[in-house]
């Protein structure tokens, strides 16, 4: 980060200055062979595929500095020690002498979103790749210069060691910009069982800075000069300032502008707390137009039941089941539910020559990139965005409106970075939530207890209106020349938005799914972590119990009939173990729940235990152990798989006990912790226990979202089997609770 | 002029006395630790020690610690020399965004100076005030408690210099 700020030029403005055509010219006839690929050429690995030159990944200096590029973002979730793991790995070096550089559009490449639980198949691949190729390129051009065989050669420490003792430093080895060259589809990497790095748990190289108060978060950012900004936002969707005097803000202390454009408006100052006393007085002094615009928290789901939407099929199959020995049915129900980021948005922007430069927390820094060149009418290439961690985003909170509150006040007050943050309120009422969601499920079983149908329809807005363009840049929507959101377009499967993870993994002879898209929004909603897969997840493993109940069979004995895939069945055996299961002992007021699923059917396989207690006066439910297994392919940091599957079960515990946005036909109700409640240590469960299945020499699969839904479907279980009912509306509210056992 | 210790060391600071500590530290003495979370007292980000007291400095006005000692996570040890909570956080890997994590390092600093051997239902009910969102709660409650042994066994070695 702190690279970032320099001023030095970046690879890339240095290849545009003309080095690029001399690095090709220089670079040695056989390795310019390789960038010519047949049409038959097998795909290149990972983000390879859309950034195929080596040293757009790895550079190697001549003073033997290694510097490793990733489009992907650290977020908390650890990926740049895990990438810095791969490339050390593969290099043949020690972690601590990689520099890692993430995403900024100015130095690496263009990996779109860090979202999805993508970051390591997708970049972690790519560098996996990229530096066990430049390893083999070094390898042969010391060869080539100590005149042996490659064979006779190894990779050490930063060097190419031959048998005889002779050494050459990679930095010896890399001029004529040898790692200029185009990947190729297959690479010589190293045999996982000699693997000194990956599969070993490494501490996170990001922690020590933020536990000493080091420079960690782009709220921590102070450039020279830096001044501080606020925004009024409107009170609620829709509104528009009619009248504000700001004459008087004006006048304030340490106040250098106060911005207006239509219904858009903001305040620069010289310090923080400056600018947010100028913002309160500036809200006070503005009044608003607003317009009951939404229908009431109790009608919600009718209302949205009766929105207009589009039929989108997961999995139809034809011809007639045959029907049914026992049929059960049900339908679930999911409230909008917030990011919550404990630091509110942050983002800093300096205007000067004609060209912006942004320090962000957005989990896409390209994508923004274009939303920002669009919203104020500039060339991509004068608009860099700079990726800086922020407080956990979990999805697409709003970091990138804050990046565009900075984008438009650093064109305003150009000269001097301007920082923006926006309070609490703010973050909790105009966050693109998790989408509310109704689905609705029906399935018959045979003679022998298996599910011989299933019909499933989940109804849903569409779970992404991340940037791309201007609309989707919140602050655009207020401006005097409104940019409006578009028409959210619906993720296509084997991904999936509001139906990611709407097709069960388990194994049935006739399925129906479809998914019932909602294109408008009631609330504004986007991106939160596991998408449609923690409603769908919920439902189908509610249903599951519901199924093994009608069946008489033992849940998790019900889901491993209907399972032929063994690594789905590993982790649910070993959850099972791990937890006890067979030889549970109940207590009163105590129930146990299992869930499972596999993230958008080609991610971790997660399997989750629960145990929880009720509390009958006040029908509060808390986790009281959590036991998972997961299988992420290839574990490159066990540690930091068992933090993100840790942190998943608890947060995903906080949504489905405690978690929905309230507003009334106005205006959002939920505008801080008090108003909406979430997860606090006296509820936090006794035990949490993580096991990783680790797949040596097996693909990435990603992790970070997995146990969003098997934990909400587990709770949801054990609140079934605690208390015999079933709640199938989230959250499960100690109030839904209590109404539902009759106190 | 508002004269206050922090960490040890003397500021006189010119800022509006309403100016609540967290801006103080933040903007006036640039230290990083106490973040802004919420500015309503309810998430704990933003929590320091005065006087060896758990504070909330995003709601304290700075007029109210005038000559009074405050204690941010910059004052427990540094990235190369860290305090006791600081190396326990690092040894559990008790982050995972890290946003709250200052706050939760200063809550538990002045925790343990009032009790260094608590129960963990009195580290649960210490650390209540305090939220995260990534699900670290678990390793955070490990720290804490290794911290805690390890304070109480360098002061059974060395009882005149060890303190929390």
């Amino acid at each position: 980060m702190i690279d970032a700020l320099a001023a030095r030029p970046s690879r890339r403005r240095v290849l545009a200055g003309g080095a690029l055509i001399v690095s090709f010219a220089l670079a040695p006839r056989v390795l310019l062979a390789q960038t010519v690929q047949g049409a038959a050429a097998p795909p290149l690995p990972g983000s390879l595929k859309t950034e195929p030159m080596l040293d757009a990944w790895i550079r190697i200096d001549a003073d033997g500095a290694i510097t490793v590029f990733t489009g992907k973002a650290e977020l908390g979730q650890g990926i740049a020690t895990a990438l810095i793991q791969l490339a050390a790995e593969e290099l043949v070096v020690e972690p601590a002498t990689i520099h890692l550089v993430t995403a900024d559009t100015a130095r690496t490449p263009n990996e779109g979103f860090t979202a999805g639980s993508h970051s390591m198949q997708d970049s972690g691949t790519a560098i996996m790749n990229a530096a066990a190729q430049a390893r083999a390129i070094l390898v042969k051009a010391a060869a080539d210069r100590l005149q042996l065989a490659p064979e006779r050669l190894k990779a050490e420490g930063g060097a190419v060691i031959a048998e005889d003792g002779r050494r050459v430093a990679y930095g010896e080895l890399v001029a004529g910009a040898i790692l200029h060259v185009r990947a190729a589809p297959r690479s010589d990497l190293i045999d996982p069982k000699n693997h000194r790095l990956i599969g070993k748990p490494w501490p996170r190289i990001d922690i020590p800075a933020k536990v000493t108060g080091g420079v960690a978060f782009v709220q921590d950012l102070r450039l020279p000069d830096m001044v501080h900004a606020r925004v009024v936002w409107p009170p609620s969707y829709g509104a528009t300032l009619k009248a504000v005097d700001s004459a008087p803000v004006e006048t304030m202390p340490g106040v250098l502008k106060v911005v207006r454009n239509g219904s858009y408006l903001a305040v620069i100052a010289e310090r923080e707390y400056q600018a947010i006393a100028a913002m309160r007085a500036l809200a006070d002094a503005a009044q608003w137009d607003e317009t009951p615009t939404l229908p009431t928290e109790d009608e919600l789901f009718s209302y949205l039941a009766r929105q207009p939407s589009q039929l989108i099929p997961v999995r139809q199959d034809s011809g007639s089941p045959p029907p049914p020995v026992q049929s059960v049915a049900a339908r679930y129900r999911r409230a909008y539910q917030m990011h919550g980021s404990i630091g509110p948005s942050c983002a800093v922007g300096l205007f000067r020559d004609d060209a912006l430069t942004l320090w962000t927390h957005t989990q896409g820094v390209f994508p923004l990139r274009a939303a920002v060149a669009e919203l104020l009418a500039l060339a991509p290439e004068k608009v860099r965005c700079i990726q800086v961690q922020g407080s956990g985003c979990y999805g697409h909170n709003a970091a990138d409106d804050a990046a565009a509150d900075a984008a438009l006040l650093a064109r305003a007050f150009p000269g001097r970075p301007v920082r923006v943050q926006w309070m609490r309120e703010q973050e909790h009422s105009w966050e693109p939530y998790g989408p509310a969601m109704l689905t609705e499920v029906s399935a018959g079983l045979d003679a022998a207890g298996k599910i011989a149908q299933w019909h499933y329809r989940v109804r849903s807005n569409e779970h992404s209106t991340r940037p791309g363009t201007a609309g989707n840049l919140m602050p655009a929507w207020h401006l005097a020349q409104p940019v409006a959101l578009p028409v959210p377009k619906p993720i296509p499967l084997p991904e999936g938005g509001g139906d990611r993870n709407a097709l069960p993994l388990y194994t049935i002879p006739f399925a129906d799914i479809v998914y019932d898209f909602v294109p408008a929004m009631t609330l504004r909603v986007s991106a939160l972590r596991g998408l449609g897969a923690y409603m769908n997840v919920f439902t189908i493993e509610s249903f599951m119990d519901e199924l093994a109940l009608a069946a008489k069979a033992d849940p998790v004995a019900f889901r491993l009939r209907h399972l032929e895939d063994p690594r789905a069945r590993d982790v649910i055996t070993l959850a099972a173990e791990r937890f006890g299961w067979s030889n549970y002992r109940r207590q009163p007021g105590r129930g146990r729940g299992f869930a499972f699923a596999r993230y958008k059917n080609l991610g971790a396989y997660a399997a989750v235990a629960v145990e929880a207690a009720l509390e009958h006066e006040t029908g509060r439910l808390r986790v009281i152990r959590a036991v998972a297994a997961t299988d992420s392919g290839e574990a490159v940091n066990p540690d930091g798989i068992r933090n993100q599957i840790e942190g998943g079960i608890l947060q995903s515990s906080s949504w489905t006990l405690y978690e929905s946005v309230g507003f009334d036909r106005t205006r959002i109700t939920s505008r801080d912790w008090s108003s909406y409640p979430i997860l606090r240590f006296s509820a936090v469960p006794e035990s949490v226990e993580v096991h990783v299945i680790d797949r040596p020499g097996q693909p990435f699969l990603g992790t970070g979202e997995a146990t969003q839904g098997p934990t909400a479907g587990a709770i949801a279980n054990a609140l079934a089997d605690a208390a015999g009912i079933r709640i199938r509306e989230l959250p499960l509210t100690a109030e839904r609770i209590k109404q539902a056992i009759g106190v | 002029m508002i004269e206050l210790t922090v960490n040890g060391t003397p500021h006189r600071v010119d800022v509006d006395p309403a100016t609540p500590l967290l801006y103080v530290l933040r903007d006036e003495l640039r230290l990083n630790g106490a973040k802004f979370g919420c500015g309503l007292g309810q998430c704990g980000a933003c929590t320091v020690m005065a006087e060896g007291e758990a504070i909330y400095s995003c709601l304290t006005p700075v007029a109210a610690l005038q000559g009074r000692k405050i204690t941010t996570v910059e004052g427990l040890g540094t990235a190369d020399n860290p305090g006791p909570l600081q190396r326990a956080f690092i040894a559990e890997q008790a982050a995972q965004c890290g946003y709250c994590i200052a706050g939760m390092i200063l809550r538990a600093q002045a925790m343990l100076q009032r009790n260094p051997s608590p129960s963990d239902g009195e580290i649960r009910a210490a650390m209540e005030p305090n939220l995260c969102r990534c699900g670290t709660h678990m390793r955070i409650l490990r720290a804490i408690r290794r911290a805690s042994n390890e304070m109480r066994t360098a002061s059974a070695q060395n009882p005149t210099e060890a303190r929390p």
